[in-house]
């Protein structure tokens, strides 16, 4: 049987967070009642004209710059004229000719973990259409325009993804890419991330293409690692059989698990673009590109780099932390009030983290402020505290009372831990006096007992006494 | 240029019209004397001359990205043929098979 390998593309539609449409000022807001952010221009009445969007151009640039793309300096929009009810215009407009990002590129790990380049074709500015509803009325599609103008960028990779879950990297990398620059929310269920894939095999060290199937509705990350490689599954038994396909759209039923064909296109579609003379070319300054290239926030790969080579993090913090921008911003803020940068990471992913989870909570939604962890670990550090208590007691009562001090808590909760030897010792003598004969086969050699003799003096405590110090002594009066 | 039947069919296809057989000749017609007119330009030389796209030589003209919302739904929906009081509607657009 052929050895077969995957050659995949992504195409990703990026809905851009600006207040207003592309080229017109309607709201461009998500979930509105039906056909209440529309205008005479995204209706396409007769005599309107289309009108820039400033932020849409500086947003399709930061994305270019963040992909390491070339801006395109003399952009021209173009129109992509089909007819269907849900664009009123009758074309679309975009940039056929002048796409305003080209080449660049996207670091992504392989299943080896190693850095695996991508490299990214095109980026350019379009137009949303209207949304149409087919199975409200019997008779009738109903269409509402409140999508209708809202900026997108088309983002196009190179072939280079040669798995399922390189392209489930990929995505994920350009949703915390679009998140961290603050230009798209990422949220694929709600369609303001869409992604198409592009799918063909061929046998291992052959160098032409095979013939190339599109998937279309993928509407999670994880569906567009499912609909891969069931779409690369049904290729590859196909040409074990003997069998061929057509090149074709095909739809993904996540319930089956299968790609499913959707009906194919009669005729080739021919869009007849030509250039839109109602909107003026664009062009980018030397002066423009530097603000924005200045402007641009720390990515999510210098972050992830900055903390496991500054921080001294564990790849695996590094990575998790820096998924969520926000969530790295928190734990920044928690290293400007202490140094022990890896204590700080375990308080980000675990206590605050599960904390966030139970609350069903992000983030941004969490008040207490940073240096309050900080406060925590130092008194950790001091052996003033134990791990368990801070994260299962103290820190409840703290998000709870957020202005009161860490330790006047600690205090209140009486789970300040005691290194006062006089103190422990008596405990430790009392302990040892319950368990003569347990003393007794420790002094014979059985030394794994130490662990029941450190526990008991801790619980007899109540958890105060240091157990270092408890250690230390329990060992001194054993000998 | 002769414009064949084929091309009628598809631009007919493409701008959703039928036309009957009397109607495709005259279009036929038309379409040929049109294209006829338009390779009148083929006389000029146009070498090295940059294709006009726009009337005027204005560049960068853009807005800010401040939302506004002049007309009510109601307003809006009042010139479509065919609406309900949140939708307009269209005959049923299902991708239909030739």
């Amino acid at each position: 049987m052929t050895t077969y390998e995957a050659i995949i593309g992504l195409e990703i539609h990026i809905q851009l967070l600006t207040k207003s449409k592309a080229y017109c000022s309607d709201l461009a807001e998500y979930g509105a009642l039906p056909n209440t952010q529309v205008s005479p221009i995204s209706l396409a009445h007769p005599g309107t004209l289309p009108k820039h969007n400033k932020e849409v151009i500086e947003k399709a640039i930061m994305m270019g710059l963040a992909l390491n793309c070339n801006i395109t300096r003399n952009n021209r929009f173009d129109r992509k004229n089909y007819f269907y009810a849900d664009l009123p215009k009758g074309y679309q407009i975009t940039q056929d000719q002048t796409p305003i990002c080209t080449g660049g590129f996207v670091s992504i790990k392989n299943k080896d973990g190693e850095e695996k380049s991508i490299r990214i074709t095109r980026i350019h500015m379009e137009e949303d259409s209207g949304k149409s509803m087919h199975d409200q009325d019997l008779n009738d599609t109903l269409v509402d325009y409140n999508r209708a103008g809202v900026p997108l960028i088309e983002l196009v990779s190179e072939p280079d993804l040669k798995s399922a879950e390189e392209a489930y990297e990929y995505v994920s990398e350009m949703r915390k890419l679009v998140r961290y620059l603050g230009i798209c929310d990422g949220n694929m269920e709600e369609g303001s991330l869409r992604c198409d894939a592009n799918v063909s095999i061929r046998p291992v060290g052959t160098t032409t293409f095979g013939t190339k199937v599109e998937i279309k509705n993928m509407n999670s990350i994880s569906n567009v690692k499912r609909a891969i490689e069931s779409e690369i599954i049904r290729q590859t038994e196909l040409l074990n059989s003997g069998q061929t396909f057509v090149s074709e759209t095909r739809g993904f039923n996540a319930l089956k698990g299968q790609t499913f064909s959707m009906r194919t296109k009669e005729a080739a579609n021919d869009y007849r673009y030509f250039p839109e003379p109602d909107l003026p070319p664009f062009i980018v300054s030397d002066a423009y590109l530097q603000q924005l290239t200045e402007s641009l926030p720390s990515l999510p790969h210098q972050l992830y780099n900055r903390l496991k080579n500054e921080l001294s993090l564990p790849e695996y913090d590094a990575k998790t932390i820096t998924e969520d921008k926000d969530l790295t911003n928190y734990f920044l803020n928690i290293t400007e009030h202490t140094s022990n940068y890896k204590s700080a990471a375990n308080w980000t992913l675990g206590t605050i983290k599960s904390y966030l989870n139970e609350q069903a909570m992000h983030i941004n939604d969490f008040h207490l402020n940073a240096s309050k962890i900080a406060e925590l670990i130092a008194l950790i550090d001091l052996d003033k505290l134990s791990n368990s208590s801070a994260s299962q007691l103290v820190f409840p009562e703290l998000v709870k009372n957020p202005n009161e001090s860490v330790l006047s808590i600690a205090e209140r909760l009486n789970v300040i831990q005691t290194n006062d030897v006089n103190l422990i010792s008596g405990i430790i003598a009392e302990v040892l006096a319950k368990y003569p004969d347990k003393v007794e086969e420790y002094k014979n050699g059985k030394k794994g007992l130490l662990g029941l003799f450190v526990g008991e003096v801790m619980k007899a405590s109540k958890g105060k006494a240091d157990p270092k110090t408890v250690n230390t002594e329990v060992i001194k009066a054993l000998s | 240029m002769q414009i064949t039947d084929e091309k009628i069919n598809q631009l007919a296809h493409l701008s959703r019209l039928t036309f009957d057989n009397n109607e495709k000749a005259k279009i036929k017609q038309d379409l040929e004397r049109i294209l006829e007119l338009c390779e009148s330009l083929n006389k000029i030389d146009t070498e090295g001359v940059e294709p006009l796209i726009h009337m005027t030589n204005s560049v960068n003209i853009v807005r800010e990205d401040n939302p506004h919302q002049e007309f009510s739904r109601e307003e809006l929906l009042k010139n479509a043929p065919k609406k309900d009081s949140d939708y307009f509607r269209v005959p049923k657009v299902i991708e239909q098979a030739k």
